[in-house]
């Protein structure tokens, strides 16, 4: 069992930390910004692509069947022995299965495609086996969660463990879950995947932002699953 | 971006009001943001919005830059007869949008 230090024997979701209108908007389907993208995706679900002229209805039925799989990603995939994202996933799938085009990382396709497939798991608690031989990607993960980092120097566990609560400018720094992604932040102004959040938090302690699929950022998403244990999926959540 | 989300109820007793949710998926991009080279982003915003029901307007609004991207709207109409309902926007680029729903009346 990896544990996140003192603050995560019960974690707390970003929700409850966001304004009375923030958490309104996610609770309601109809004003969530993000059921723009799940409506999207549900179009390209039953749209043929690539050489194969298939969709990824043909292969999976409706997509009701993908259930519980976000709660279980990042997953390891055998092939490569290494941990594999839900966006990296499915463009598995487009390449491999359906003989398209990958999409590219934060393009409205892929966003539409990952929230459409981990909204089906809404509510359903996060079911990473850290028993396996996921083991050490997530030990890589919690280093790299607690090295100092950047110009400023600090670690991810400076501010989402140690000031977790506390005020950094006008906001409130969260204990930092990834529980709800892709997310509608409405800073963006748009839908976005975890690697953007990695980026952007990376960028704040000025160090070099990571690129979408470098390995530490499926190895920090995965440790920050399992460090989440206890919180649902609640993609796509929104957040200030 | 895509089609809006819709929500209305999908059939209603006359006489009865129902109330009509709309999420507009667009930018709303105000005109005083720049991009990450520092160069100013070009304004393009809903201007004005306009629903009709049974081809009476019910509802119009007019748009302004401060609001945020993928407005949302919620207003109500009485029911009167079984129609469409007819959305239209138009924005800074003059693209018209329009969308439909059709509301049953029993
Ligand atoms: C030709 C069949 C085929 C098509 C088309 C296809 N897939 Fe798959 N998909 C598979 C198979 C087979 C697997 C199991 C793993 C593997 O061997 O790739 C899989 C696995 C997955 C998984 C992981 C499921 C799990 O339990 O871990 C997801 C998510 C997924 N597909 C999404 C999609 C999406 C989204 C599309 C459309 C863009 C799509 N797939 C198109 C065959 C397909
Ligand atoms: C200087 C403090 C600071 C550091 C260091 C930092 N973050 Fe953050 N992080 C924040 C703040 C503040 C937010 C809340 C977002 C906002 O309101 O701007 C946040 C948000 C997040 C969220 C989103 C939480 C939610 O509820 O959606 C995640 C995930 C996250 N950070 C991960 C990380 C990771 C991983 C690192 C290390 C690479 C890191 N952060 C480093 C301050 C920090």
């Amino acid at each position: 069992m990896f544990q996140g230090g003192v603050a995560h024997a019960a974690p707390h979701s970003g929700y409850d930390d966001a304004g009375p209108q923030v958490r309104a908007m996610q609770d309601d389907d109809t004003q969530n910004p993000g059921f723009l993208w799940v409506q999207q995706g549900e179009t390209l679900w039953t749209e043929a692509a690539g050489s194969r002229a298939t969709s990824c209805a043909t292969c999976h039925g409706p997509v009701t069947a993908m259930r519980g799989v976000a709660a279980r990603y990042p997953a390891f995939n055998p092939a490569t022995a290494t941990p594999i994202t839900l966006a990296q996933r499915i463009n598995h799938c487009r390449t491999e299965h359906q003989g398209a085009t990958r999409l590219p990382p934060e393009s409205d396709a892929l966003l539409a495609l990952s929230t459409l497939v981990a909204v089906q798991s809404r509510g359903l608690p996060l079911a990473i086996d850290d028993t396996g031989p996921l083991r050490p990607f997530i030990a890589a993960g919690e280093t790299f969660f607690r090295t100092r980092q950047g110009q400023l120097n600090l670690a991810c566990a400076t501010c989402h463990e140690e000031r977790a609560g506390h005020h950094l400018g006008g906001a409130l720094i969260p204990e930092g879950h990834a529980n709800g992604y892709p997310q509608y932040r409405l800073e963006w102004q748009k839908l976005g995947s975890f690697p953007r959040r990695l980026r952007a938090c990376m960028l704040g302690v000025r160090a070099e932002p990571l690129p979408a699929d470098a390995p530490d950022a499926t190895n920090i998403e995965l440790y920050l699953a399992v460090r989440a244990r206890g919180l649902t999926v609640e993609t796509p959540a929104v957040r200030p | 971006m895509a089609r809006p989300l819709i929500n209305v109820p999908k059939t209603v007793r006359r006489g009865d009001s129902f109330e009509i949710r709309i999420l507009i998926a667009h930018p709303m991009e105000s005109g005083q943001r720049r991009d990450e080279y520092g160069k100013q982003i070009a304004r393009d915003i809903i201007h004005s919005f306009l629903c009709t029901y049974a081809g009476e307007e019910v509802f119009r609004a007019d748009f302004f830059p401060a609001i945020a991207a993928n407005p949302f709207l919620a207003f109500t109409a009485r029911a009167v007869e079984t129609g469409r309902l007819v959305f239209t926007w138009t924005d800074d680029h003059g693209a018209v949008a329009f969308d439909t729903v059709e509301i049953v009346v029993e």
